[in-house]
């Protein structure tokens, strides 16, 4: 069979780190080719040379066996290969149209832009594949499945035949996954070669045919999809066995710890964020908000901790309205929050290990005397114990900056500092993202340590295998809106899924501040 | 980590890796770098430059290598001259290490000068609480001008950029008006200071040769050694550095951001405020109507910066700073140009941005370093590439 694509021995360094080392990739004419691989592993670093966005210190790339020198994504383009990046690069108020065309336009005689045959090729597009996109839909207010069609359309219109999938389901909903994974098929039918990067194992048991398993920057191996098992393909991903379901006991739920009541927040653009939600969190469980990334879920957070006004509603913490509190009176009265970006809001990037570990309990004693002199020796023994209890590995100890330390001790320092806080409530926002299975494996098992441990935890994650794993019960948000809540061991991911995008559930309990749910066994 | 297999000079590569990385090490580098730019501009107009170092020897050490003589009143003249230099250095370097831009030094500065004067001209001459009392005065009128911008930054998220560009202004032409309303002033003096509020000293004077050098000296230094308690050993001082390093992150850990940059502010305005008391009081007999601005404030930015905004580098670098300036006389009188000091200190301040450079460097050199080590374990096969990739950190910046 013939190559459309051949990678042959490319290398490139960052400083600090191989990010590929001496990767062959070949991906044949016409077939799904998974690249699989941990965050970190050198996935999208490889497609970035490939589409011209990086120059590989060595190797060289050959397309349908003849070499070429990818300068930059107009090359790339002009070459026919075409990416589909993970986050999306539209303008939002602006068309679909517009946004295909944006720097090839069609003109006419006159020069100007010849919005009409544009739309008329989108739509043929469309069709042709089934991608059902209204061209004359302004982005803004398309679903982001929509918009991702509507990337998709814009690589079909500058005629790629090689499609790059840079983790496109990260932002999806379950249903919306299945969408895509029908769309790629259809694709293929038509003749495209596709190279689909992900770390989910499912999506390529779907639509793959061969997989090419990456880890630590080098090829592990090249295997046939449909002769190799997910439990393999993880294997060779991880470098180990994988557990894939988390052991954890029986909840036991306590009374109410978070009461959100009639919760209203506004984002930073003034319009509703979150609306009218209400949720109760009790001593001993961990209750997930599933919901797609930009839902209300971030501003729903803030305003617990403090961080953002509250329009109406309350908060209530054992009891206690805390809405109007300050960020410190919460914290004191025993709210932890691990936050979704650790870099922007967990940590100090220039301060120390040591001196982040205190980011929140500076001001006490044995940190801080009566008269505002702090006490290094005890700032160091705070910060050994932690190292040693949370296992966080920097190069200098408890002398290390932040910054010089990998995402996932970052995230375990920030983790260690809020686990330490012993707080009534703990907030943990993506507590996995970017990380590698290990580390993920070691935060998810202390979030479940420290429910049993009689901790009321509420978790936000765009990943629903996590939310479904760890959680007790599971709450619904869409459009900042509580759509449902479930218990977690009745659960079903079509259903979440379908509340995610908004459709109330028959089987879900009735929401609000005082129903009790199934998961109470009391 | 097998290093058993690094090249020989691997040693060596990380001694400049340590060097570049040290801001101290790098501003060293960068003074020297000055020096020698200025040596060879002085060739290059044809003088010779040992006037230069001469000049800069008799302002260090009192010592004129030329004539054979020694007078200690040139080491007192350089440490007045740095004095204000080393303070709007400080009040720079306070409000940068809360993540503010104090421009206004030079404005904080002149309401410290002015109300110091106003001190010295209307207090009653009493003995040492004459001047304590003009220090005070100059402090708060520092504090408030300082405390003011702070305040419309928190509250207003107005620039303090901006804010201090404008008071700089405000004060010196405020400053202007009100000293002229003293009865007995003219154009450009007020009528002369009782002994009482000068801020002369005896021991000091006596050690220097009847030099300027003035109980200013103590009180800087005593501000040098405040400046790096309250910024490395305080509770307020973590809570600044937090906020000046990541409002955010701050903010989310309960520290009150808005109110830790006000108080930045005022402690910023504080140091600027002495400075001008110490001109005023310890260089001066007589109140000034500013005619033009002293820039010790813009100067002592020049400071802070060469200082890392540290108590101790910003010392030092004010007294770099004040040699310079006070060796110009010296150094026209070796028919050296003296502009070439002021070309000296430009070039410095420019330099100085060779830490950024100093940074891309050293990023091409761990890229090389990995690179490097990548080859030899090619070439022995031996040893796994798991190992660098582990050792490097922050990789996982670049994928995902």
């Amino acid at each position: 069979m013939a190559y459309a694509i051949e990678m042959l021995g490319i290398t490139k360094v960052f400083p600090g780190i191989i990010a590929n080392d001496n990767i062959t990739l070949r991906v044949q004419e016409n077939e799904i080719h998974a690249i699989l691989g941990e965050n970190g592993a050198g996935k999208s670093t490889l497609m970035s040379v490939l589409f011209g966005l990086y120059t590989p210190e060595e190797g060289k790339i050959l397309l349908r066996g003849k070499e070429v020198h990818i300068k930059d994504p107009n090359h790339a383009t002009a070459l026919g290969i075409g990416m589909v990046h993970q986050h999306f690069k539209l303008i939002h108020n602006y068309t679909v149209t517009e946004n295909i065309i944006l720097g090839n336009e069609p003109r006419d005689r006159l020069g100007n832009i010849d919005l009409k045959t544009a739309q008329k090729e989108v739509e043929r597009l469309s069709n042709m594949y089934r991608l059902e996109v209204d061209p004359q839909a302004v982005i803004e207010d398309i679903t982001v499945g929509m918009q991702q069609r509507v990337e998709i359309l814009k690589i079909l219109y500058r005629k790629a035949d090689i499609l790059i999938f840079d983790e496109p389901t990260a932002v999806l909903t379950p249903q919306e996954i299945d969408e895509l994974m029908a769309i790629l098929a259809r694709l293929k039918a038509e003749g495209k070669t596709i190279i689909l990067i992900t770390h989910k194992l499912r999506e390529i048991k779907q639509v793959a045919s061969r997989c090419t398993i990456l880890r630590r920057g080098k090829v592990i191996d090249t295997v046939e999809v449909d002769k190799t098992s997910e439990s393999e393909m993880a294997a060779m991903m991880v470098g180990r066995a994988v557990q894939f379901q988390i052991k954890k006991a029986e909840a036991h739920p306590g009374p109410v710890v978070l009461s959100l009541q009639d919760l209203s927040v506004k984002n930073s653009r003034g319009s509703s964020a979150v609306d009218n939600f209400s949720l109760d969190v009790r001593k001993g469980e961990i209750v997930g908000i599933a919901g797609v990334d930009g839902n209300g879920q971030s501003e729903l957070i803030e305003a617990i901790v403090g961080l953002r006004h509250v329009e109406s509603g309350r908060i209530l913490l054992n009891g206690q309205d805390v809405t109007s509190k300050s960020i410190a009176e919460r914290i004191r009265m025993g709210v932890g929050n691990v936050p979704e970006d650790r870099q922007k809001h967990g940590l100090v990037l220039d301060f120390r290990l040591d001196e982040n570990l205190i980011l929140k309990t500076y001001a006490k004693p044995p940190f801080c005397s009566r008269r505002g002199l702090l006490n290094f020796g005890a700032i160091r023994q705070n910060s050994q114990r932690l190292i040693e209890t949370f296992d966080i590995r920097a190069a200098r100890g408890p002398e290390t900056k932040a910054r010089e330390m990998s995402g996932g001790n970052q995230q375990k320092a920030v983790i260690a500092r809020e686990i330490d806080l012993s707080p009534e409530l703990l907030l943990i926002s993506q507590p996995t993202r970017g990380l590698d299975v290990g580390a993920i494996e070691y935060i998810h098992s202390r979030i479940i340590a420290e429910r049993d441990k009689g901790r009321a935890i509420l978790l936000v994650s765009f990943e629903l295998d996590e939310i479904m794993n760890l959680c007790d019960r599971i709450a619904a948000i869409s459009k900042g809106e509580a759509v449902g809540i479930v218990d977690a061991k009745q659960a079903d991911e079509r259903e979440i899924g379908a509340m995610m995008a908004g459709l109330r559930s028959l089987h879900t309990s009735e929401f609000g501040g005082k129903a009790t749910s199934p998961a109470n066994p009391s | 980590m097998k290093h058993t297999k690094e090249p020989a000079h691997r040693g060596k590569t990380d001694k400049l890796d340590s060097l570049l990385a040290n801001d101290n090490a790098v501003s060293v580098i960068v003074v020297l770098l000055g020096l020698l730019f200025g040596t060879l501009l002085i060739i290059l107009v044809g003088k010779n430059p040992s006037g230069m170092y001469s000049a800069m020897l008799q302002t260090l050490t009192g010592l004129d290598i030329e004539r054979g003589t020694w007078n200690a009143r040139y080491i007192g003249e350089w440490l007045t001259a740095s004095l204000p230099l080393i303070l709007c250095g400080l009040s720079f370097g306070f409000a940068a290490r809360t993540g503010l831009f104090n421009i206004g030094a030079e404005g904080q500065y002149i309401a410290g000068l002015t109300a110091a004067q106003f001190v010295a001209l209307y207090f009653p001459p009493i003995p040492i609480l004459h001047w304590v009392v003009a220090l005070i005065a100059a402090a708060i009128a520092g504090a408030l001008f300082g405390g003011l911008v702070g305040w419309l930054k928190a509250r207003f998220e107005v620039s303090e950029v901006v804010a201090t560009i404008m008071l700089n202004y405000i004060a010196f032409f405020l400053s202007r008006w009100a000293t002229m309303q003293i009865p007995g002033s003219n154009t450009y003096k007020t009528p002369s200071f009782p002994a009482s509020a000068m801020l002369t000293s005896n021991v000091l004077q006596s050690l220097t040769n009847d030099s300027r050098l003035n109980i200013g000296f103590w009180v800087t230094i005593l501000c040098c050694i405040l400046y790096w308690f309250i910024i490395e050993k305080t509770k307020l001082g973590f809570e600044l550095r937090a906020t000046g390093y990541n409002k955010e992150a701050a903010r989310c850990s309960g520290i009150k951001v808005t109110s830790r940059i006000s108080i930045s502010m005022i402690l910023a305005g504080i140091f600027a405020g002495l400075a001008g008391a110490i001109v005023a009081l310890g260089s001066f007999s007589y109140g000034r109507v500013l005619a033009g601005l002293d820039n010790y404030g813009f100067n002592g930015i020049a400071a802070a910066l060469v200082g890392n905004n540290t108590g101790l580098g910003t010392f030092l670098a004010g007294l770099l700073f004040g040699m310079l300036a006070s060796a110009q006389p010296l150094m026209q009188s070796r028919q050296i140009p003296k502009e070439i000091t002021w070309i000296i200190s430009g070039l410095v301040v420019v330099l100085i941005s060779l830490r950024a450079g100093a940074k891309l460097f050293l990023a091409w050199r761990a890229k090389n370093k990995v690179r490097m080590r990548m080859e030899i374990q090619t070439a022995s096969g031996a040893s796994s590439s798991e190992d660098s990739l582990n050792s490097g950190n922050g990789g996982q910046k670049h994928n995902g």
